[in-house]
C-alpha cells in the first residue's frame, strides 16, 4: 500500500477528517447515524426507567414535591391484600393464557399449512382479529358476554338449554373470558409465526422420515417439534410478556367498575395505572411498576434459560 | 462595505423591533383567557354559547374552551399546573375542592366582586360546600339532585295509573314486581327497576336511602363515616333485596341502567338531572319524572354539581378578565341557557324556583327535591366511591352477610378519610 506516501492536499484547520483513515471515516459516519436513535432511545426510554426507579422510592403526589422515604412503597405494597390478589390474577393470565394459546396457534398453524383451498383467505380471516384494535374488539366481546336479552353468547347457550351464565358479572367467570378475548386477538399473530416456521423445516426431513415408515404422528413429535424450538421460544416469551402486560381488553370490558367485580380481574398494569392517574400517588405506582419490571425480567430469564439450545 | 452591512443590520434590528412592540400592542387590546371542562356534550355546546355570548358583551376578551375526556381531566389540570400553564377558568367538580386547593391549583374568589351576603343569599344553600376559611373558592352554574324516572308506557301495560308514580318504597318495589318479565329460563326480559350500581345506584344508598331509613352517611365534618349504624344495614338491605330477594331488576342488565331505560325494558330508573337531555330524545314511549319515593314519610336527596374556579396563574388584566367571565356564567341570563341546553337546575335560587319551573312535569320533581337535598363532604370521590361499589358487589356476588359487608366499607372508607386528612 502506498497510501502512507500520498502527499496531503489540505492544510488548516480544517483537516483533521482528511487525517483518518477510511475505517475510521466509517465508523465516525455509522456513529453519525446512531446517534439520533441513541439520543431518543436514551430521553424517551432509559432515563424514565431509571427515573422510575428513582420515584418508587419517593412519596411523589405530582402536587408537591418527592421526599425520599426509603422501602416505605414496597412495604405497604407487599402489606396490601389487593396487591396480591392483582399478583395471582396477573399470573392466572400468564399460566392459563400462554400455554393455551400457544397450543391453539399452533394446531391451527399445523393444520392450515395443509390446506390449499381458499388458505389465503383463511389466513386473513385469522390475522384480522390482531390489526383491529384492541378496545373495539373488547366491547364488542362485552356485548357478547351481557345477559340476555341482548348476550349473544347466552342466547346461543339458551339453545342448548344451557342456564344464562353471568361471565362478566362473576368473581369467577369474568377473568377467564377475558383471557379468551386476549387469546384470540393475539391468535392471529402467534400463527402467522408458527406457519413461517413450518415453512422453514426442509421437506426432505419429512421425505427420508417418511422413507424410513415413520408415522404421522412420530413425525410430529420428533421432527417438526423440535425444529420449531426457535419460533416457539419466540412466541412463548412474546406471549408472556403480552399476558404479564395484559390492559385494553380488562379496562374496556369492565370500565363503570375497572378490574371486574371485587378486583377479580384486576392485572398489575391496571394497578399501576389507577394508583398513578386515580389516586395520583407516582411514588406508590412507580414501586409497583418496578414490580412489574423484576417479574417480566425474571420469567423471560428464566423462559431463556428453560428453553435453551443444549 | 462593513459600514454598509452594519446600516443593514441596524435597519433589520430596528423593523423587527417596532414591528414587535406593533404587535405587543395590538394584542394588549385582547386579553385571551382559557376555559377548561370535560368533554359533556350538551355542557360544552352550552359553554360555547355563552362564550360567544360573553365574548359579544365583552370586545376585548376572547375565551377559549378547551375539553378533555372525563378520565383524563383532574390528570391534565395537576399537570398542565406543574408545567406552569393552567387554565384561567376551570371546571371542577365540588368534591374535588380539597385536593385542588391543596395541590394550589386554584384562588379564592375575589370578596369584593363576589360578596359572601349575596352568594349566600341568591344561591341555594349546597354552595357552601365551595366555601373553606370562610373564602368561596369558585361557583356553579347548575346543580343536580335525583329522582325516579318511570316509563309511562309500561305503567299502563302493567294496570298501574301512569299519572301516579310511586310515592313510598313500598308502592315503587309493587310496581316494579308488577312491570318485570321473565322468560321460561328465568332471564329478565323486562326489569322493574334499572340497577346500575357504580353509575348513581351507590349515591342513592349512601345519601338518600341511609337518611331515610333514620341514619346519616359521615359526621357533620365529613372526618368520620356513620352509616355502620342499623339505617345502614337497612338501607343496604333494602337495596340488595331489589335484585336477591324481590327479583325486579339485574345489575348489568343491558349493560347500563340508563340503557335499560332508554331501551323501555325497564319499568323505573332513579337517576339524576343530568340524565333528563339525554331521556329527551326518547321517541318510542312516554316518561315521566316523581320525587324520591319516601320511608316512613321521610325524603331525602342528594345534590351535587360542578363550579367553576379560577386558576392560581391568572393574575393583572387575565385575572380581571376571568373574574368578569366568571361573574357572566354565574348569572341569570347563563343559567337559564344551561337549564335550557343541559338540563341542569339552576344555582340560583330565584332564578330555579319560578312558577314555571316548579309546575314543570320533569323539573319539578328535581326542584323539589332540592329544597331538601343535601351535598356530603368528599375527601377522595373515587376511593370513596369503589368502597361503596365493592360492598353492594360483595353482598350480590358473593353472598357476604350485610352486617359484615358494611362493617368492612366502613373501615375501609374511614382509611381512605383519615389519609387525606393526614396529609
Amino acid at each position: 500500500m502506498t497510501a502512507t506516501t500520498i502527499p496531503r492536499r489540505n492544510k488548516g484547520p480544517g483537516s483533521v477528517w482528511g487525517k483518518l483513515s477510511i475505517a475510521t471515516k466509517q465508523t465516525v459516519w455509522a456513529w453519525a447515524f446512531l446517534a439520533l436513535p441513541l439520543l431518543f432511545f436514551t430521553v424517551v426510554r432509559f432515563y424514565p426507567t431509571l427515573e422510575a426507579f428513582y420515584l418508587s422510592v419517593t412519596d411523589w403526589d405530582l402536587l408537591s414535591e418527592a421526599r425520599f422515604i426509603g422501602l416505605e412503597n414496597y412495604r405497604r405494597l407487599f402489606a396490601d391484600p389487593a396487591f396480591w390478589q392483582v399478583f395471582r390474577n396477573t399470573f392466572a393470565y400468564l399460566i392459563f393464557g400462554t400455554p393455551i394459546a400457544i397450543l391453539l396457534s399452533f394446531a391451527v398453524a399445523y393444520y392450515l399449512d395443509r390446506v390449499t383451498v381458499l388458505h389465503g383467505f383463511i389466513r386473513a380471516l385469522y390475522f384480522l382479529p390482531y390489526l383491529t384494535t384492541a378496545a373495539a374488539m373488547a366491547w364488542v366481546w362485552r356485548w357478547f358476554y351481557q345477559p340476555p336479552p341482548i348476550g349473544v353468547i347466552n342466547s346461543l347457550l339458551a339453545v342448548f338449554g344451557i342456564p344464562a351464565q353471568p361471565f362478566l358479572r362473576s368473581v369467577d367467570q369474568a377473568l377467564p373470558a377475558i383471557m379468551v378475548t386476549s387469546i384470540w386477538a393475539h391468535l392471529g399473530f402467534q400463527i402467522i409465526i408458527f406457519m413461517a416456521g413450518l415453512r422453514a423445516i426442509p421437506t426432505s426431513y419429512y421425505e427420508a422420515a417418511r422413507v424410513d415408515g415413520l408415522g404421522e404422528g412420530a413425525i410430529l413429535t420428533r421432527i417438526t417439534i423440535p425444529l420449531l424450538k426457535p419460533t416457539t421460544v419466540f412466541l412463548v416469551i412474546f406471549s408472556s410478556i403480552g399476558f404479564l402486560r395484559i390492559f385494553d381488553q380488562v379496562y374496556n370490558m369492565t370500565s363503570n367498575d375497572p378490574g371486574g367485580p371485587l378486583n377479580s380481574t384486576k392485572p398489575l398494569v391496571l394497578m399501576i395505572y389507577q394508583t398513578a392517574f386515580s389516586s395520583y400517588q407516582m411514588g406508590y405506582a412507580a414501586a409497583q411498576t418496578v414490580v412489574l419490571f423484576t417479574i417480566l425480567f425474571t420469567i423471560s430469564m428464566a423462559q431463556l434459560w428453560i428453553l435453551r439450545s443444549r | 462595505m462593513r459600514l454598509a452591512s452594519l446600516l443593514r443590520r441596524t435597519l433589520l434590528v430596528a423593523t423587527a423591533a417596532t414591528g414587535f412592540f406593533a404587535c405587543c400592542l395590538g394584542s394588549a387590546q385582547a386579553v385571551e383567557i382559557q376555559y377548561w371542562q370535560y368533554v359533556f356534550d350538551t355542557r360544552v355546546q352550552a359553554m360555547t354559547q355563552l362564550i360567544k355570548q360573553f365574548e359579544a358583551e365583552n370586545p376585548g376578551i376572547t375565551v377559549k374552551q378547551v375539553t378533555f375526556p372525563y378520565a383524563d381531566y383532574q390528570t391534565r389540570l395537576i399537570a398542565a399546573k406543574a408545567a406552569g400553564r393552567g387554565p384561567e377558568v376551570m371546571q371542577l367538580f365540588y368534591g374535588w375542592l380539597d385536593t385542588f386547593i391543596a395541590g394550589k391549583l386554584i384562588q379564592p374568589l375575589s370578596k369584593e366582586l363576589f360578596k359572601e351576603t349575596e352568594i349566600e343569599q341568591e344561591f341555594f344553600p349546597i354552595v357552601s360546600a365551595m366555601k373553606r376559611n370562610g373564602q368561596y373558592y369558585g361557583l356553579p352554574t347548575a346543580v343536580r339532585c335525583m329522582a325516579l324516572f318511570y316509563n309511562k308506557d309500561l305503567f299502563q301495560k302493567a294496570g298501574l295509573d301512569p299519572e301516579k308514580p310511586p310515592q313510598t318504597l313500598d308502592e315503587m318495589v309493587a310496581a316494579a314486581k308488577a312491570i318485570v318479565k321473565r322468560d321460561a329460563a328465568g332471564n329478565y326480559t323486562q326489569v322493574g327497576m334499572a340497577l346500575d350500581i357504580a353509575r348513581q345506584d351507590h349515591n342513592w344508598w349512601r345519601e338518600i336511602l341511609v337518611r331515610q331509613f333514620g341514619g346519616e352517611s359521615y359526621s357533620a365534618d365529613g372526618a368520620k363515616v356513620a352509616y355502620n349504624s342499623e339505617a345502614g344495614r337497612k338501607a343496604l338491605e333494602f337495596y340488595t333485596s331489589l335484585q336477591k330477594m324481590h327479583h325486579v331488576g339485574q345489575e348489568s342488565f343491558m349493560d347500563e341502567g340508563q340503557a335499560a331505560f332508554r331501551s323501555g325494558l325497564a319499568g323505573m330508573v332513579v337517576d339524576g338531572t343530568f340524565r333528563i337531555a339525554s331521556y329527551k330524545t326518547i321517541q318510542t314511549f312516554k316518561w315521566g319524572v316523581a320525587e324520591l319515593p319516601t320511608v316512613d314519610g321521610k325524603r331525602a336527596n342528594f345534590g351535587s354539581y360542578f363550579a367553576n374556579a379560577i386558576g392560581v396563574g391568572a393574575s393583572g388584566e387575565k385575572l380581571a378578565a376571568a373574574d368578569k367571565f366568571l361573574a357572566f356564567v354565574s348569572s341569570e341570563k347563563a343559567m337559564n341557557v344551561w337549564l335550557d341546553k343541559v338540563g341542569e337546575l339552576p344555582a340560583r335560587r330565584s332564578v330555579a324556583l319560578t312558577d314555571a319551573n316548579i309546575k314543570d312535569p320533569i323539573y319539578g320533581p328535581f326542584i323539589r327535591g332540592l329544597g331538601y337535598a343535601v351535598t356530603p363532604p368528599m375527601t377522595n370521590e373515587l376511593a370513596q366511591r369503589q368502597v361503596s361499589i365493592d360492598m353492594i358487589n360483595s353482598v350480590l356476588l358473593k353472598d357476604a352477610p350485610i352486617a359484615d359487608a358494611l362493617q368492612a366499607a366502613a373501615e375501609r372508607e374511614q382509611a381512605v378519610l383519615d389519609k387525606a386528612r393526614s396529609k
